[in-house]
């Protein structure tokens, strides 16, 4: 009878149901789409850190640069003048370590003994330069057709042509430990063509290419490639996963050192704590056992993040979420008092009810029971239009720019954050917005739908429970 | 049997006080017939009301069968009616979206009676006043007559002992008016019932055994031997 008489009720009052269950909809797909596009940006925000870190990092260590340091660290070239008829080419590369000062290489391991930590490992950044070209001498050419001398005794003339024809080339570079494969920048790439290093190769002159670079400079796998005057041999090409790489070469660390005349130094050290939801005291730990270090974690790093991301990120937060709620409140009300009115309009049905014996409790839950089934209509409804909307987002996938960094720094004053080499100044990214919907979105928009239900379901229950049966029969005589 | 003593029942409107019941006694024995008459705003609706425990009286006592209704909790109240009281109203009151079966059926819902045994015994009703052939018509698919036969179904199908009847055939024609009347009739010698009816109906009147006659509150009852 619950359900025969419920069904009827449904159909004869459609209209009025239906437009219940679209303020329910409208309410509940809009907090689909608000949760999923705020989903979107917390993977967009972690795809943008993840480009700087490496998927497993949980913090980096380093060490700011001082003001002195970059001046020291100049690139300085001296090229002899060729002389006339001399074509050949000279080059010359200068490397220098890139970002940070240097830790020692000893410090991964303090590092890594720290409480809390599960794995670190070090790395080197170098940025290198490259000029190379002719510089040919210029020719002294006497003034006028006959020889001449001036007052002075010397020969009249002037000196022409001569000259530079140089390319300057620069690039980054980055020592991998190559016996932790798991942690790094590296692990933020995938190998889209050749292998990546072997575990043995922590002295061999072999390199890995980023793939635009590798593109760019048309390396391929068995290419060489010389640095500073070591001919390393391209194993493998990787591909950032964000499209945006830690660095343009990959080399085992210690040839890096050796490139940067940084042996056993590091500039940044990956950690991956023991558990991801004691990042913060495991940061305090390194901070107070490891002095003069920065210690950033990506949540760190999530504030600097800035432009159009961070900008839609925020509106996702607020605006988009106090639309939904005020949607869904001023959503639930309708239903509420639409369920209300409608039981006025059936009082005399509900008073016979009563008179035949009915309780109120089996006249309420009627009630409810109607008002159940308007929200999950509406869920229904409002999970589809949500769905639908997702989507939407995710198929235009509309570009969002992220700066990273262009705050000066996170917290602690290191004066920059943790990355790739060429990571000191801020960087701008640029990611696809898309709008996943997660399952927990789908619990709640089922868990607001029933909600709307029982708001609505309340308030006519309310009304239907109060209802007396003589009250009932003599207001419709 | 019902025994009514001293029942006073009094409504607020507005600033002035109505006394729709002054001091009622009065007894109905077991199978009997009863009309009650009077004239519009005399306290006839509010009676039948507290004899089908619908409402309570300001004070006084309505017994059936040894229970003042007027003390009983509204669950042990709601019982009474869903158990032994059968009401049959000027309106009819049948639920629009349901079939004249199903309408029958919702006076044993309270009774916990299985879905299987409810249909059975609401086609049985409906057979006996006549709509055999129309047990999955809705209301508004029914002549007025045929919507008051469903409706006495619905108040017979549970076997009560009171049947209680508001102006049953006030919203009828002549010809249906008497075709109803039979039927309440037969059913109130088949069953046993005891039965009261509201009425304006002078003609109806006339057949009760027993006639009451409420005017301002105060009843008169007398015997009607010419029945």
């Amino acid at each position: 009878m619950f359900f025969t008489y419920l069904r009827r009720e449904l159909r004869r009052r459609i209209k009025a149901a239906l437009v219940v269950a679209s303020g329910l909809a409208l309410g509940i797909a809009l907090v689909i789409v608000v949760n999923s596009v705020s989903n979107g940006m917390g993977k967009a925000q972690d795809k943008v850190l993840q480009s700087l870190y490496g998927l497993g990092t949980d913090m980096t260590v380093t060490k700011a640069a001082s003001a002195s340091t970059g001046d020291a660290q100049r690139p300085r070239f001296r090229f002899d003048a060729q002389n006339d008829g001399d074509d050949s080419t000279q080059s010359s590369d200068r490397v220098m370590v890139q970002g940070f000062q240097t830790l020692s290489a000893s410090t991964v391991t303090e590092v890594g003994s720290q409480s809390g930590v599960s794995d670190a490992v070090g790395g080197l950044s170098l940025q290198v330069l490259k000029v190379s070209g002719q510089f040919t001498r210029g020719q002294f050419q006497q003034g006028g057709g006959g020889f001449q001398r001036g007052g002075n005794g010397r020969p009249q003339g002037e000196v022409r042509g001569g000259g530079a024809d140089f390319d300057v080339n620069s690039y980054s570079v980055y020592g991998t430990d190559v016996t932790k494969p798991g942690l790094g920048p590296l692990t933020s790439s995938k190998i889209t063509s050749g292998r990546t290093f072997r575990t043995t190769e922590t002295d061999a002159e072999v390199v890995v290419a980023d793939s635009a670079y590798a593109k760019e400079k048309k390396y391929k796998v068995g290419s060489t490639v010389t640095i500073k005057g070591v001919r390393f041999t391209v194993i493998g090409i990787a591909t950032a996963d964000s499209g945006d790489s830690a660095a343009n070469l990959y080399v085992p660390l210690k040839q890096a050192q050796t490139l940067g005349g940084a042996k056993d130094k590091v500039t940044t050290i990956y950690v991956k704590a023991a558990d991801s939801k004691r990042i913060d005291s495991v940061k305090s730990t390194i901070r107070k056992n490891v002095p003069g270090t920065t210690v950033t974690t990506s949540a760190d790093l999530a504030d600097t993040v800035s432009g159009s991301l961070s900008t839609a990120s925020s509106l996702a937060a607020n605006v988009g979420r106090w639309l939904s709620l005020a949607v869904l409140v001023a959503a639930f009300l309708v239903a509420g008092l639409l369920t209300s009115s409608a039981v006025s309009r059936r009082v005399r049905e509900f008073g016979t009810l009563k008179a035949l014996g009915w309780r109120s409790g089996r006249v309420t839950r009627q009630v409810v029971g109607e008002a159940m089934v308007n929200g999950l209509v509406g869920g229904a409804l409002g999970i589809a239009l949500g769905l639908a909307g997702a989507y939407a987002v995710t198929a235009i996938s509309p570009g969002l720019q992220a700066q990273v960094g262009g705050t000066g720094g996170g917290p602690g004053g290191g004066g920059g954050f943790p990355g790739g080499p060429g990571r000191r100044t801020a960087k701008t990214l640029e990611v696809a917005l898309t709008a996943p919907v997660s399952l927990t979105t789908i619990v709640l928009a089922v868990g607001l739908a029933v909600a709307g239900g029982l708001i609505a379901g309340a308030f006519g229950g309310w009304r239907a429970s109060r209802l007396r049966p003589a009250d009932a029969l003599r207001r419709v005589e | 049997m019902y025994e009514l003593s001293n029942v006073t029942k009094r409504y607020t409107r507005g600033k002035d006080t109505v006394h729709a019941l002054d001091g009622i006694d009065l007894t109905i024995p077991d199978g009997d017939r009863l009309v009650i008459q009077g004239p519009t705003g005399g306290g006839k609706s509010t009676l039948l009301q507290m004899l089908g425990g619908l409402d309570r009286p300001t004070a006084g006592e309505v017994v059936l069968d040894g229970t003042d209704l007027a003390r009983l909790s509204e669950a042990r109240l709601t019982r009474v009616r869903s158990e032994s009281i059968g009401f049959v109203f000027q309106s009819f009151n049948l639920i629009p979206t349901l079939t004249a079966q199903e309408n029958v059926e919702t006076a044993l819902v309270p009774l916990g009676i299985k879905v299987k045994e409810r249909r059975e015994l609401a086609a049985e009703a409906l057979e006996s006043v006549g709509l055999g052939e129309r047990l999955g018509h809705l209301p508004g698919e029914m002549s007025g007559g045929q919507q008051q036969r469903v409706a006495i179904a619905r108040a017979v199908v549970k076997k009560p002992k009171v049947l209680l009847a508001d102006e049953p055939t006030g919203n009828l024609d002549e010809g249906t008016r008497d075709e109803i009347m039979d039927v309440l009739e037969r059913l109130w010698k088949e069953h046993g019932l005891t039965f009261v009816m509201v009425t304006h109906d002078s003609t109806l009147a006339k057949k009760a055994p027993r006639l009451a006659t409420l005017r301002q509150g105060r009843i008169t009852v007398k015997e009607n031997a010419a029945t």
